[in-house]
């Protein structure tokens, strides 16, 4: 095994990593060594080619099909140089003060994180489009919630020249998308932070990582490596794990660390989502344009967000219930659908958590409980209103039996749309919002790290991404996860002297 | 096995090509579509499933087809027939029933073999073509 040297590792690139990469570009024009370890490849602009099943299994854990233990749920993350962050649609909210309030971590506090994610959300160019941007799918949204008597907010986007391929979530083809991978992590980079992809985490030792880097597989996309195959242990006076809310329980599970950890793997939770789609009499404007310009928050009410979204065929069609005449009859009018995601805001519960298996490989267990039915019951109701009252002839919801609802039976929606239909392993649900299982808090007895991502215990060692949560988050989290790594950052710099063994 | 070592895997091939009768007639009743598709659409559109196959465990290529077998031969007890001897009015009623079935074991994996038909299907150009779908990189220039 090959043996390197790095004042600090860290272990992932995406919101958390590239973040923190950046945020200690100043020890590194100092001299300090610091290296990102990426488990994904660097992708090339014209990898990006929006094709939906190429991109797919080029981009995501398991080709976007990661299940949970019970396989009832896809959780999407991605392996990439800027990990999820060249995945996401760019929507850029600040943490609500109720949630922040409610994690009740010590030395957090709401004004002092959202002052953070605001200077990302100026550095990543974050600004609402402009009306000629915004295409029928979300206009039909905007404009049926307010007839229907819902509060329809713009989001901010984070793109600089975006032109509508509406391809986000399969990596924008246009370099628009300013996630870590076209912002963070290049300014890391001219600071001296050495990225390199293609390099798995195995495990932490004592104040190391063992790491495998990988060949470019033949005909796959992305560069190759920095590093010649093979396995490294590469000692560092400070490791951060930025793998992600799947990775890092996962990385830390099976590491050897030097203190126990009971609340590892724990806490774990999502906003479990599924897709809406309704039928239009005409064509409307839906494969073109940003995707996702408007949602609808009720999770404080109700424990769900409504947002616009727009997927490609694959994923429509698996996520559409049902096959046979009645799913095709969906597919072939794709021109006239438009859509809604639906996402519960879930809280913590026993039992969920990431553990690993033989291998090493994670586990998630999630189940479903019914106070999740419940908000994606309301979410899907408030959905067939905001659809009928934008036009919709016919609307497909997944807890209503039989699942097509026509617009005479607006008045029925209550009915027709029940927690008795709601049946996991029928529907499909999915997750991007992945967040806990290194949950910040007081002390070893209810979390994994202090409010500035020290692992309890283990001074050399931090975390730096989604896994922080104690809690769900209620709102897209990559802002709130740049935030947090900021502060992963400024703890690192502050206590740099007395960690890093410095070869300068 | 030690812990973070690759994970086994078998030749990419050929789950499909062992289950292939009651695969295809689950496959017509799945995407009514496929039924149009000649050898060669067949062969494009299970190449399309074994490929995305290819990184999966072993066990749980196994179990989907081990699945489609329980399928087919539950289609036998029930009918007396083979999934593919079944008229396909009365293969979607069948089909239904496992899609609603009590057992969640049932549901999952129908719900995963109907996935792969979909992917086999909608996730190729022709059949992302043959609905309309016509999203490209160029986005709203393209549509000016």
């Amino acid at each position: 095994m090959t043996e390197r040297e790095y004042d600090v590792v860290i272990v992932g690139s995406g919101a958390g990593g590239g973040t923190v990469a950046q945020e200690l570009g100043s020890l590194a024009r100092e001299g300090a060594r610091i290296l990102v370890l990426e488990k994904g490849p660097k992708f090339l602009d014209e990898d990006f080619t929006g094709r939906e099943l190429e991109m797919a299994s080029a981009l995501y854990e398991d080709g976007g099909g990661f299940l949970t233990a019970d396989r009832t749920i896809s959780l999407a993350f991605a392996n990439a140089y800027g990990g999820s962050t060249v995945v996401y649609t760019g929507t850029s909210l600040t943490a609500p003060e109720r949630v922040i309030r409610r994690w009740g971590v010590p030395g957090l506090d709401h004004a002092d994180l959202v002052r953070r994610s605001r200077r990302f959300a100026d550095q990543n160019g974050v600004h609402f489009l402009p009306e000629e941007e915004i295409n029928d799918n979300n206009r039909l949204f905007r404009e049926g919630a307010a007839s229907a008597g819902y509060r329809a907010e713009q989001f901010p986007v984070n793109v600089r020249g975006c032109k509508g391929s509406s391809l986000c979530n399969l990596g924008c083809p246009n370099a628009a998308k300013q996630g870590t991978n076209r912002v963070q992590l290049p300014n890391a980079e001219k600071s001296g932070v050495e990225v390199v992809t293609r390099a798995e985490a195995l495990r932490i030792e004592d104040r190391s990582v063992v790491v495998r880097v990988s060949d470019k597989p033949p005909g796959s996309k992305g560069e190759p490596s920095p590093w010649p195959v093979g396995e490294y242990r590469i000692r560092a006076g400070l490791i951060v794990a930025s793998a992600g809310a799947v990775g890092t329980p996962a990385l830390l599970l099976r590491s050897s660390l030097p203190v126990t950890l009971p609340r590892l793997g724990e806490g774990f939770t999502c906003h479990a989502a599924f897709i809406l789609v309704a039928e239009h009499e005409r064509e409307i404007v839906n494969f073109v344009g940003h995707p996702k310009s408007y949602f609808v928050d009720r999770a404080e009410e109700e424990r769900y967000v409504l947002e616009t979204c727009m997927y490609f065929p694959f994923t429509t069609a698996k996520n559409l219930v049902g096959f046979g005449e009645d799913h095709s009859r969906f597919m072939r009018a794709y021109r006239r659908l438009q859509m809604i995601l639906v996402l519960a805001c879930d809280r913590t519960v026993p039992g969920n958590r990431v553990t690993i298996d033989r291998q090493g490989r994670p586990i998630v267990h999630y189940r479903i409980t019914p106070e999740v039915v419940s908000a994606l019951v309301a979410a899907t109701r408030a959905s067939a209103k905001i659809f009928f009252a934008g036009g919709a002839l016919r609307v497909h919801a997944p807890s209503a039996d039989p699942t097509v609802l026509e617009r005479t039976e607006l008045g029925r929606v209550e009915e027709r749309i029940h927690e008795r239909h709601f049946k996991t392993g029928k529907m499909s649900l999915s997750a991007a919002h992945l967040m806990g299982g290194c949950a910040m808090g007081r002390s070893v007895g209810d979390s994994v790290t202090d409010s500035w991502g020290r692992v309890h215990g283990i001074p050399w060692l931090r975390v730096a991404d989604a896994s922080l949560f104690p809690n769900a988050l209620e709102i897209n989290p990559y802002l709130t996860i740049m935030g947090l790594a900021d502060r992963v950052a400024e703890a690192i710099r502050e206590d740099a002297p007395q960690l890093l063994r410095r070869r300068r | 096995m030690r812990r973070g070592a690759p994970p086994p895997t078998i030749r990419p091939a050929m789950l499909l090509e062992s289950v292939r009768t009651p695969f295809r007639a689950l496959a017509e009743s799945v995407v009514p579509e496929t039924s149009r598709l000649d050898e060669s659409g067949w062969e494009e559109l299970e190449r399309t499933i074994e490929g995305a196959l290819a990184s999966k465990p072993v066990k749980l290529r196994r179990q989907l087809g081990l699945l489609i077998r329980a399928i087919n031969w539950l289609s036998v007890l029930r009918f007396g027939r083979r999934l593919a001897r079944l008229d396909p009015s009365r293969r979607t009623r069948f089909l239904s029933s496992i899609q609603d079935s009590r057992i969640r074991l049932l549901r999952v994996g129908f719900w995963g073999v109907r996935t792969l038909v979909f992917l086999g299907y909608y996730g190729g150009p022709e059949g992302a073509a043959a609905i309309g779908y016509g999203a490209t990189p160029r986005g709203w220039e393209a549509r000016r």
